[in-house]
């Protein structure tokens, strides 16, 4: 019997338009944010990885790419993709990443450096992308972290896609840095091993 | 006469690689899967029924299905 479906089977709709409305106006790409407090909150509060569970949209979309749309190739994910080091060390990499691009921000808050109207795919490609930006009714630097977060946010999209098609659907799910992170949370929360 | 035992299939998961995304709880048909504490998936094995949907969903491939007695 198949499970009636709940309003939160559907949030891959917004993961969807989140990544459509980035190429329209780049200043979306701070609603991205809640992709990286709401997993983190619940792990951190409730102890689980209910964001994964339940309401991960783009596991949905590739879930739905994948399965439904017959995208995926449906193989066995490789070992060492699935191993702690790689795990761990992309969270590490994906981290040190993330610290760069706010160091870019902060560089055009402090005035230090223009900014930069591109998104960055798979941290060494520049793209323009100046027709999404309208300008900011607050400071250029917050169009230079939506420019960065964006740029996190396709990349990690293109990887899931990348895998998607090669291993299972949900195969980014396996490296997931959230997905890594909140269950690392919720080792420590719950004290084990 | 002899009764006929048959084997049962149920699934297994291997713990420590499981990264409890819950892809298999969502196509569990009996709800015999749940996440564990945010950590890993576990196997209610009198509620499965080996199927191997969690099997064939499971991303990181970390689901098996075994046969057993009974």
């Amino acid at each position: 019997m198949r499970a009636e479906k709940k309003w939160y089977d559907y949030l891959w709709i917004a993961s969807a338009a989140y990544l459509i409305l980035g190429f329209f106006n780049i200043m979306f790409a701070w609603l991205g944010l809640l992709c990286f407090f709401i997993p983190l909150l619940i792990s951190v509060f409730k102890g689980n990885k209910g964001y994964c569970n339940r309401y991960c949209g783009r596991g949905q979309l590739f879930s739905l790419l994948g399965g439904r749309f017959g995208l995926s190739g449906k193989r066995d994910i490789p070992g060492w993709m699935k191993s702690r080091w790689f795990r761990y060390g992309f969270l590490i990499f994906f981290f040190v990443m993330f610290f760069q691009m706010l160091w870019t921000t902060w560089l055009v808050f402090a005035g230090a450096s223009d900014l930069s109207q591109t998104v960055k795919l798979l941290w060494t490609v520049r793209l323009p992308w100046n027709w999404a930006y309208h300008g900011t009714l607050i400071h250029e630097g917050a169009a230079q972290f939506a420019f960065g977060f964006y740029s996190v946010m396709l990349t990690s999209t293109i990887l899931g896609l990348v895998t998607m098609v090669l291993f299972k659907p949900r195969s980014w799910c396996v490296y997931c840095p959230m997905g890594t992170m909140t269950q690392l949370i919720c080792r420590v929360k719950n004290k084990e091993k | 006469m002899e009764p006929i035992r048959r084997k049962r299939k149920k699934a297994y998961v291997e713990e420590k690689a499981c990264v409890a995304c819950g892809c298999c709880v969502k196509v569990c048909p009996t709800a015999a899967v749940s996440i564990w504490k945010g950590i890993m998936a576990k196997v209610d094995r009198s509620r499965c029924v080996g199927c191997g949907k969690c099997a064939a969903e499971c991303p990181a491939s970390v689901i098996a299905i075994r046969e057993v007695e009974g």
